[in-house]
């Protein structure tokens, strides 16, 4: 039986635990800042000397913590591509605009222990010399902002914020901005154009990564909510001992959040790697509904791939004498982390399963996500505009009655023609990933849809009307 | 009618230009603001904020244009947010929306927001609002709800005066 390790959640769900200072310095708040204040300088067997703060990025780095908001991209290795020569300042923002469908966990931490997150991303900016950062909150989340900003008030009251914080003489401001509903304000450039006060139109990369030319054209981090908070536990529990959690290269906890057609849905925390998908929806989540059978399964966020349920894979597994042997897993029986779901054609992406039992229409479903896409596309690019919309029309009329039976081929030839370099950003392969793994793994049913369509319009106009069948072919008028 | 910013308010806004290097970075957060206080985004406070910002109205108008919270129309007073996205639909979000729509005599099959003709209420389905393992969720203006029930959405109802 696998167990929930709370890590990130430790406190969040007790009974009593309030959002407030006094309730999380109770609980050994803001020690960790004040440990990675105090680092000092160290010298290496170069004789070279290594900051505080640059200590503070290799732990990250041998940490091996991996970004928690969709890409799964070590956290270490983003801070090193920063520019620290350009003598611009550096920016560092949160991205809290959780907004993947089926995604959950930072709502969680930010309503219920934003203080956690607060020194993570106090502690972050330490270590990457940030003087000025900004939690970008999604606007859906008043309350959330509000929570926020009366913490902030309180961390700078207590002088772990503003000038020189306890006496460090280290200086930093962090503010809250809301964004406005856009779902495309969580890719990491839509995001900073969005800050800047701009439609969020992603950024082309090269030349603009925000490691580089980021907000305001300086160097500038975008770290997820949970990938913050994790830092502080890096720094608290030292690399090594946070690098022991979860499994080889894929460190640490994950907070999962499960739901769709289960019966306990809503998230847990587990050590990465140490539960597979099985045991996180039928031992955490409580299995399926009573005379239910699984149907689907989307792993990490809508964007993710599909799995049919019983689908098999291949996987490369090291053997006891080092060498690699190839098994056959079952989707049930995949670990849950980045690499197994990667090598399985898909992506934990935000650590997001929607669980999708057989009483439901798989391309009503695909139809749902069909229209989330079209109407959050940002418009900048001509494939992932008119295609997302296009497939979102023929899904519609596949589930209105107006479908045809070649519209499956036809959903796949247009996903086909979206991503691989045609856009900007990744919500061209976002949009398309559902499409073509759906339609795929599905076939059979979205051709069944469609060809009952075709025969029940076809037996309409035939009984319904004395109208002579048009024979345009052997008119001789036309033209 | 005349367009005016209270003082208070202006105030605020004077201060959040101060979190940002840049000017132009605020304009969202002055949006939000103004649609609190007006219920909507005018074309006077487009002009406005353009004018506060040092930009021209079309870097205004533009976000209100693209940022889906943001309305150019008054909406009602309560402004009934049903999340739309799969988990939510598999979890019943249409039957909600369609029992509020049934509520109030709205056509729940009208595109974007409908608002019952004594400006009380409005309805509209929204995308993801992040709390999929609770489906189906909604807003009443600022306030979220989970889990809604067609009795826990006449209780809703009922708490609107």
């Amino acid at each position: 039986m696998a167990q929930e390790y709370r890590l990130i959640l430790k406190y969040a769900d007790e009974p009593g635990y309030t959002p407030d200072i006094d309730c999380y310095l109770r609980h050994g708040g803001y020690e960790t800042l004040k440990k990675a204040l105090a680092i000092a300088p160290k010298t290496v067997a170069d004789g070279k000397t290594v900051s505080g703060p640059e200590q503070i990025r290799d732990d990250v780095k041998l940490s091996g913590l991996r970004g928690r908001g969709g890409a799964g991209f070590s956290c270490g290795l983003k801070w090193s591509f920063v520019d620290r020569r350009s003598g611009k300042p550096i920016y560092l923002i949160c991205n809290a605009d959780e907004s993947e469908p089926g995604t959950f966990k930072d709502r969680q931490i930010l309503h219920k222990d934003p203080h956690q997150m607060i020194e993570g991303m106090i502690i972050s900016c330490y270590a990457n010399d940030v003087k000025l950062a900004y939690i970008y909150i999604r606007g859906e989340f008043p309350e959330g902002a509000r929570i926020l900003n009366r913490a902030l008030a309180e961390a700078r009251a207590k002088n772990f914020l503003g000038k020189n914080i306890l006496g460090s003489g280290y200086d930093l401001e962090i503010y809250v901005h809301r964004g406005a509903g856009a779902y495309i304000c969580g890719e990491e450039t839509g995001l900073i154009e969005s800050l800047e006060g701009k439609r969020a139109y992603p950024r082309i990369k090269p030349p603009y990564f925000p490691a580089v030319l980021g907000l305001y054209q300086c160097p500038t981090i975008v770290n997820n909510v949970e990938t913050l908070c994790n830092v502080k536990h890096i720094v608290a529990m030292g690399a090594s001992e946070f690098a022991k959690l979860g499994t080889p290269n894929n460190t640490g906890t994950r907070i999962v959040s499960i739901s769709g057609q289960v019966k306990k849905p809503g998230y847990y925390e587990v050590e990465v790697g140490k539960a597979t998908i099985g045991q996180l929806i039928n031992e955490f989540a409580g299995g399926l509904l009573d005379g239910r059978k699984l149907k689907a399964l989307i792993p990490g966020g809508s964007s993710s791939k599909v799995f049919k349920a019983g689908e098999k894979f291949k996987l490369k597994k090291k053997g006891p004498d080092g060498m690699d042997i190839e098994t056959e897993v079952e989707m049930l029986d995949l670990p849950y982390d980045f690499d197994s779901l990667m090598a399985a054609g898909t992506m934990s992406g935000s650590g997001a399963i929607i669980v999708i039992d057989d009483s439901t229409d798989i391309v009503e479903a695909l139809a749902n996500l069909g229209e989330f896409y079209a109407h959050e596309s940002c418009g900048q690019c001509t494939p992932c505009r008119e295609g997302s919309l296009w497939m979102s029309k023929v899904l519609h009329r596949l589930t209105h009655g107006e479908g045809r039976k070649q519209d499956a081929d036809y959903l796949v030839k247009i996903a086909d023609n979206i991503p691989g370099g045609r856009t900007i950003c990744a919500f061209g392969e976002a949009c398309s990933w559902p499409v073509q793994s759906f339609v795929a793994k599905f076939k059979d049913e979205f051709v069944a849809k469609g060809e009952a369509d075709e025969k029940r319009r076809a037996a309409q106009t035939s009984g319904a009307s004395a109208t002579p069948e048009l024979k345009i072919a052997a008119s001789p008028q036309s033209p | 009618m005349s367009f005016t910013v209270p003082p208070q308010l202006e105030a605020e806004l004077n201060e959040l230009v101060t979190h940002y290097p840049q000017k132009r970075s605020a304009s969202l957060m002055f949006l939000h603001a103004l649609q609190e206080h007006f219920g909507y985004i005018s074309k006077e406070a487009i002009e406005w904020t353009a004018q506060k910002l040092e930009l021209q109205p079309i870097n205004i108008y533009e976000l209100v244009t693209f940022y889906p919270m943001f309305r150019q129309e008054p909406a009602g007073k309560y402004v009934l947010k049903v999340c739309r996205t799969l988990s939510c639909a598999l979890g019943g979000s249409h039957k909600l929306h369609e029992h509020f729509c049934q509520k109030l005599g709205l056509d729940s099959h009208g595109h974007g927001l409908q608002t019952t003709k004594d400006g009380k209420f409005s309805v509209e389905f929204v995308e993801c609002l992040a709390s999929c393992g609770t489906a189906p969720v909604m807003m009443c203006n600022e306030d979220f709800y989970e889990g809604v029930s067609n009795a826990k959405a006449d209780e809703i109802l009922g708490g609107c005066k």
